[in-house]
């Protein structure tokens, strides 16, 4: 996983609530056994008059140039800024992977779906819970100024405005701390292993018919 | 410890290790795996050099891709076949139990796992799917994780865990005729929300959650996670060992015995405090439709598509619009005045014996409308099917016009060939009514296996309450 420490990028904004991950990344593409390329296939029933498919090149697909993602002053963008309950719906890990592959590192909601807010952990992408209050004034601002860029300083936990204000967030020590290194969590809980061997020697003795 | 809820009860018994920092290391028990979401964590795997900690734990079925039809002609599709085909090599090569395509027993992978006895009370199972809530229903901690998860419970039998608040959600009061666990749970989620759960592991319990068979249950937890809860559950009662008894992988004799005397404990002890608590009267509830693409978009049949200019909250509004839209539907018509091409009865939340039963019993005799261009059933399992078959269900479906298919997921999430064309409106028993859920340009209603069937006779939702006229 690649650390993220501070990350300053164009903000794009998606405005709209409850973003399923279904929405994030149809099924079609899911039947790809590899974790990468799925980033032009991100959004890709929002983000293309035609169906998508797998294995078939997205050069020359016509784009509906109303999607937030396809208008010009959004392109490179690697902030997404979005509603409540992002990321609801299925497990699949391939919507952090494509948010990744096509190159969003932060995303910035007042809420999240929890195992899409768990899973972007694992994948290098720092979501950030703000109030709602502040994110509707990010949407205003985003849209008022062409070329509007955050920073997100993951030590220091806060959204940096371009007028240099900094606003404060919250995230779990483990998990910034995995985030900020880069940290993969199996090598890490493989570390208590003694623990693990020590549970399971007692779990058998008292529920025997929880091992087959 | 002072009075526990069941929750309380199965995380504090699975805590290996606490972290202090408000995580703790959880020791998993059982281990559902799917082809869609795995793939990628064997492969991690072996870019490790590691094994799998138990594979003995870990049960495996191909579901999401599998094709309802012509079966013996394997899957056309090679990226599909190549998931699958992996699948199998992983299983091979990590040493664990596959209900393959050819397998009787092969289904829904959360129809399988129950019948099987894979699931028992107290259990913490994870599965990369996030219908693994169903399973709460055995009064099992039973979640849904994200494929670097499974990969984590592969290699160390254990998983990460932040831990969550406790919702108690009190069902009392008894569903009237024509309302079934599955517009139990819609309304339940039409009243908090699609995050109301958030952040939460829910229990179901009271009057009318006793009442639901185990089968009931299973409907009802599958649909926490459209609240936002990662897991629903049920406390342990005399159905639910019932159930449970005999199960190929359920303890035996002496074993059984001294099971059951720890699985009876499973309940919340009077007095238990919950950080959240809501109360329903099951009495209440009338047959439920979703109207929108989210599943909180949803109303009682006899009720009419609501008026987005009547939301105050302008984000709610913006997402009613786009669902109209998107629906091609218009605020206040009636949704009984709603035709439909398609007809859907299977799934994780609605494709056991029961569900099939109930849609059986509200054909009796009848045809599907002419109007209608599919109506399908695809049984949860080789096992349901194989039953239904016993029972002659299958025969009530055919004549009627149905399409009686294979086991698997098929147009809950149209990863195989079951899929709604661009503008296509279904009646379907699954879970989720997201835009694209069921194809591209599709449009889902949510319904109960009764609901579906009436639809499909009628060729437009119709208030079983009422009669089929």
């Amino acid at each position: 996983m690649e650390p993220l420490r501070v990350v300053t990028a164009i903000v794009a904004p998606l405005d709209r609530a409850n973003v399923d991950t279904d929405a994030i990344i149809p099924k079609q593409f899911l039947k790809s056994i590899r974790r990468s390329g799925f980033g032009p296939n991100l959004f890709d029933e929002w983000r293309y008059r035609d169906r998508g498919e797998p294995g078939r090149s997205n050069e020359g697909r016509p784009e509906n140039p109303d999607f937030v993602l396809n208008r010009s002053r959004y392109r490179g963008a690697g902030i997404l800024l979005a509603r409540d309950n992002f990321g609801c719906g299925s497990s699949r890990e391939h919507a952090p992977w494509a948010l990744l592959d096509y190159g969003f590192r932060v995303i910035i909601a007042p809420s999240f779906a929890d195992i899409f807010f768990n899973n972007c952990f694992k994948n290098g992408i720092l979501p950030v819970r703000l109030e709602g209050g502040v994110v509707d004034r990010l949407f205003r601002e985003t849209e008022a100024t062409e070329g509007y860029r955050l920073t997100v300083d993951l030590e220091r936990q806060e959204v940096i405005t371009p007028g240099g204000e900094a606003l404060a967030f919250e995230v779990d020590p483990f998990r910034r701390h995995c985030l900020l290194e880069g940290l993969d969590d199996i090598g890490l809980t493989l570390q208590h292993l003694g623990a693990i061997e020590a549970f399971e020697a007692r779990r058998r003795q008292e529920a025997p018919w929880a091992f087959l | 410890m002072g009075a526990a809820t069941l929750f309380d009860k199965i995380w504090e018994s699975h805590v290996v290790r606490d972290n202090g920092d408000g995580t703790v290391l959880l020791y998993i028990d059982r281990h559902l795996v799917h082809e869609v979401t795995s793939p990628q964590a064997f492969e991690g795997l072996r870019l490790a050099g590691r094994r799998v900690r138990h594979p003995e734990v870990v049960f495996a079925v191909p579901d999401h891709n599998v094709p309802t039809r012509d079966r013996h002609l394997g899957i056309r599709d090679p990226i599909a076949r190549l998931q699958v085909e992996t699948l199998d090599g992983n299983c091979r090569d990590f040493g664990i139990v596959q209900f393959g395509m050819e397998d009787r027993r092969q289904g829904v992978v959360h129809v399988m796992a129950p019948e099987q006895g894979v699931t028992l009370p107290g259990l913490t199972l994870v599965c990369g799917d996030s219908h693994t809530a169903t399973h709460g229903a055995f009064a099992a901690l039973a979640f849904g994780v994200g494929t670097s998860e499974v990969e984590h419970v592969l290699a160390t039998q254990t998983l990460l865990q932040k831990r969550p608040k406790t919702l108690l959600i009190r069902v009392d009061g008894a569903l009237p005729a024509g309302s079934t666990a599955k517009d139990l749970i819609l309304a339940i989620i039409g009243r908090i929300g699609t995050a109301g759960g958030t952040g939460f592991a829910i229990e179901f319990a009271g009057e009318a959650i006793s009442a639901l068979s185990m089968e009931g249950r299973m409907t009802v937890c599958n649909m926490a996670i459209e609240a936002g809860a990662r897991a629903g559950m049920v406390g342990v009662d005399a159905k639910t060992l019932a159930y449970l008894k005999d199960r190929p992988l359920s303890p035996k004799g002496e074993m059984w015995e001294r099971a059951v005397g720890q699985w009876r404990r499973l309940v919340s002890d009077p007095g238990a405090r919950f950080d959240r608590v809501i109360e329903l009267n099951a009495g209440l509830v009338a047959p439920q439709v979703t109207w929108g693409t989210s599943p909180e978009m949803v109303v009682p049949v006899d009720g009419r598509v609501p008026d987005p200019q009547a939301e105050a909250d302008p984000v709610r509004r913006g997402s009613m619009l786009k669902a109209l839209e998107y629906m091609g539907l218009s605020a206040g018509t009636p949704i009984t005045g709603i035709a439909v091409d398609k007809v859907f009865i299977g799934s994780c939340t609605n494709g056991r014996l029961e569900d099939l039963e109930a849609a059986a019993a509200l054909l009796g005799g009848r045809r599907v409308a002419s109007s209608v261009k599919l109506a399908m059933v695809v049984p949860g399992s080789g096992l349901v099917k194989a039953e239904a078959e016993r029972r002659g269900l299958h025969r009530v479906f055919l004549e009627a016009g149905f399409e009686w298919r294979d086991p698997g997921c098929s147009m809950c999430l149209a990863m195989n060939d079951d899929v709604l064309a661009a503008g296509e409106r279904c009646a379907s028993t699954s879970n989720r009514n997201f835009e694209g859920r069921q194809g591209a340009g599709g449009r889902t209603h949510l319904v109960s296996p009764a609901m579906a069937a009436a639809a499909a006779v009628a060729g437009h939702f119709v208030d079983i309450r009422q009669g089929m006229g």
